[in-house]
């Protein structure tokens, strides 16, 4: 009944968002005010209609209603109840309905936020949402529909995949989904600003803090995914440069472009096409990723099972919008104007060069994440292509992005003394090219591309530093009038310096845990030591354990440094029951200095067990990097700037990203 | 600098910026691609000992053990026509399987055995690695899965 319930819902999901997709339209061309209100209480029903089937479908999980297909194959009574939950979209009919509920919520957003938009404007925004809405719902209703009923019942449902049943993943989809989704709004706004063949700095109060959240959260859904498989999938490492992976990173490269492009629009009025172009490819870059983790064509270490039909009417969707939207940009974009005039040298400047390695770096990870299926398609061979292709093309990509954002963080708009900056950033440089040296002095000239690498970092995190110092005056002026400019100084510059210096951290954590990680496999008896790093690990033996829903082996080792037990390291390997299938968990020792990180085997035959070990310097960094960047974003957002466009606009997406 | 030659000057840039990117990509493509072969395919054309590259089929029934270091394993992949012996130091993912699709990213040493420095089987049990699927679909053995 509550399955049939849910299945209602979302058709009129679907009949309301193809209304608020339709007739605000048609009335917006017509000055039509009754059409165009139609928009915003259509946005509030398709929100209802949408989140009640989403909560109807939760609700068939949580009473473990077997006779609903989907949950019968991805739930069980003894799961325990937060998987219940998150085994909403741990399925692909649930993540989909997931995207449109989100999707759904950032329409109902812009409706209640909207207020003080000019009325056309802000029907044909949610037009566009509606329009993809109804699109997406007809996608579930046509060939995913998550309410299918079962006939008989089983007694018993098959489980959500082992490796699913994770705190890391289980809110890794939703912050995802956010992201991309959340750049839909950053799309609508671009369609709507070229139907109505106008930008002004309006326009981009709006988009920015919109585009500053999806980003936020997207930020954090990925770090919460290569946390995920770091920790679980026992490799060891955090980053494949894997299809699935790069699909979620191509979007926030490009929405990082977005993010800096809309910044130029609001102050200085100029960008406005290529920021058009730019919110147009970073939502088509997030329906290309839905499509390429969807359909499977690609080979994955994170494959989900999937299905080529679907993925061929995503791939229809994608091509829809994409062209779509991209036909209207070729008719309409010449009519925007460009305003403001920037020399190559000023903050603009900068910020255009940012533009273009952020979305040629995008193009590489593109180009390299399709080259197998493009050369497979003119009969070329089956290939793959790995981190070595990714490391020599994106890395010397990034460098020079890092190396701008302090510089440019110091420039003024319009025009700047590149000289005078640069002078300003001396001690900067000095320190960079100072731990450049120390650390080739040592660890030897080989490890010379680590040791420029820190070198970098320092120079985004100290440069940082000092343009918060110079904004407060520190130490030029009393301590207590730092401290009032401290507090009076915008929050976005707060925002920037501090994803800048973040960015530095992030950089330290890649740089160290790739080239000084110490690896060891090796087979241990009871009673054997080995030592990694400055740990002694002694392997106790293994025991047998039984959870919730598993049972397994435990290797209980002990780790020892400098004559103190300091913990015990205890790996496992599980299996469980209902879905007949094994997993491996890793045992992980965090410190600041790194992590330690043991896995354990298969037992020999003699008693003796194989086991890898690993020492990860730094690797807490990367995530603790990634999240202060997320932090730098979210304190932009509370900008009073962007408040006074459109009051109480950001209290609603971070609450949501804060979660 | 007057607008048109500001608009040079970002032109340029861009220019430059492109020829770069198209560099290292040709670069990057020309070093570190891996093909990937099906065993029937190595047979055909064998590749050069020590080149890099994927092998994918069925993990053979009864094929695997472990080496007497205890941490080296050996299996057969086939694809029902042809098989290949491969070799990996470490542990292997977990849902590797005797009879279960696999891949493995390796070289030739000079015992014609493949060492595989990677194992790719899949989180889920369902899944078949595309070129595996299409690999033995070519032999006939395996007809494509519709989802359960």
């Amino acid at each position: 009944m509550i399955a049939e319930a849910g299945h209602f819902a979302l058709i009129l999901g679907l009949v309301i968002a193809f209304v608020q997709g339709t007739f605000p339209l048609f009335g917006a061309s017509r000055n039509n005010y009754g059409l165009m209100a139609l928009a915003t209480s259509s946005a509030h029903a398709q929100f209802f209609a949408v989140s009640l089937s989403f909560l109807c479908l939760m609700y068939s999980f949580l009473i473990s209603d077997f006779s609903v297909v989907n949950v019968a194959l991805n739930s069980h009574t003894l799961k325990p109840l937060i998987y219940k939950i998150t085994g909403v979209w741990g399925s692909h009919e649930g993540s989909m309905l997931l995207w449109v509920t989100i999707l759904a919520l950032f329409g109902i957003a812009v409706a209640i936020f909207g207020n003080n938009l000019p009325d056309t404007l802000k029907a044909r925004v949610l037009a566009i949402q509606g329009l993809i809405g109804s699109a997406f719902i007809g996608f579930i209703l046509l060939t995913s529909n998550p309410f299918n009923r079962l006939d008989p019942a089983p007694a018993q449902g098959n489980g959500l995949n082992p490796i699913l049943q994770d705190p890391g993943l289980a809110f890794h989809p939703p912050f995802l989904y956010l992201g991309y989704v959340g750049f839909s709004v950053a799309f609508a706004f671009a369609v709507a600003a070229l139907i109505e063949g106008r930008v002004d700095p309006p326009w981009a109060r709006w988009v920015r803090p919109w585009t500053l959240a999806a980003w936020c959260s997207l930020t954090i859904g990925i770090a919460l995914g290569s946390w995920w498989a770091y920790y679980e999938l026992g490799w060891g490492g955090w980053w494949f440069w894997d299809p699935v992976e790069n699909a979620s990173f191509i979007p926030w490269l490009l929405g990082t472009a977005l993010l800096h492009s809309a910044i130029v629009v609001e102050k200085r009025d100029a960008l406005q096409s290529w920021t058009i172009f730019l919110a147009i490819l970073t939502f088509s870059s997030a329906l290309l990723g839905t499509f390429l983790v969807r359909s499977g064509i690609l080979t994955s270490v994170h494959a989900f099972a999937t299905d080529p039909e679907r993925g061929i009417f995503i791939l229809l969707l994608f091509v829809l919008i994409t062209g779509g939207s991209l036909f209207l940009y070729a008719m309409r974009g010449p009519v925007l104007k460009g305003g403001g005039l920037f020399s190559p040298i000023s903050r603009e400047g900068a910020l255009v060069l940012n533009n273009l390695l952020l979305t040629t770096s995008a193009a590489v990870v593109l180009l390299g994440t399709l080259y197998p299926l493009l050369l497979d398609a003119v009969g070329g061979g089956k290939v793959s292509v790995g981190p070595p292709f990714f490391n020599a093309t994106f890395v010397p990509l990034m460098v020079p992005v890092l190396l701008c954002c302090t510089i440019a963080g110091m420039m003024t708009w319009k025009r700047a003394d590149l000289h005078g900056v640069l002078q300003r950033l001396r001690v900067v440089a000095l320190t960079a090219v100072i731990v450049t040296l120390v650390v080739t002095w040592l660890q030897g000239t080989k490890e010379i591309l680590p040791a420029m690498a820190l070198g970098v970092a320092a120079w985004l995190i100290i440069g940082s530093t000092v343009q918060i110092a110079e904004r407060i005056g520190l130490f030029k002026i009393s301590l207590m009038g730092s401290l009032k400019r401290a507090s009076g100084m915008p929050r976005a510059a707060w925002g920037m310096a501090i994803a800048h210096g973040a960015l530095g951290i992030f950089v330290i954590g890649v740089t160290a845990s790739s080239a000084w990680k110490i690896e060891m496999i090796q087979l241990m008896k009871p009673g054997e030591i080995i030592l990694v790093d400055d740990y002694k690990i002694t392997f106790l033996g293994t025991a047998n354990i039984k959870g919730p829903n598993y049972s397994g082996i435990q290797g209980q080792f002990e780790v020892n440094v400098g004559g103190d037990v300091i913990t015990m390291l205890k790996p496992e390997k599980r299996r469980y029951q209902a879905e007949r299938s094994e997993t491996t968990e890793a045992a992980i020792l965090t410190t600041l200095k790194g992590d330690l990180y043991g896995v354990l085997g298969e037992e020999s035959g003699t008693g003796a067990w194989s086991t890898r070990f690993y020492f990860n310097p730094l690797v807490s960094w990367i995530w603790a990097g990634a999240l202060l960047m997320a932090i730098g974003g979210l304190i932009s957002l509370t900008d009073r700037r962007l408040r006074v466009g459109a009051p109480k606009l950001a209290s609603k997406p971070i609450s949501h990203a804060a979660k | 600098m007057g607008p048109k030659s500001r608009r040079l000057s970002f032109i340029l840039m861009i220019m430059m910026l492109l020829g770069i990117s198209v560099a290292l990509v040709l670069a990057a493509l020309k070093d570190n691609i891996v093909y990937f072969y099906s065993p029937t395919e190595l047979l055909m054309k064998e590749p050069p000992m020590g080149q890099r590259l994927r092998v994918g089929g069925l993990v053979k029934q009864g094929s695997y053990l472990l080496e007497n270091d205890g941490i080296t394993s050996r299996f057969v992949i086939t694809d029902k026509k042809s098989e290949v012996t491969a070799t990996h130091k470490g542990v292997l993912p977990d849902l590797f399987r005797e009879g279960q699709g696999v891949v493995g990213e390796g070289h030739f040493n000079k015992n014609k055995i493949f060492e595989a420095e990677k194992v790719l089987a899949k989180h889920d049990e369902n899944y078949m690695p595309p070129e595996v699927a299409e690999a033995l679909r070519k032999n006939g053995v395996w007809k494509g899965s519709k989802k359960p």
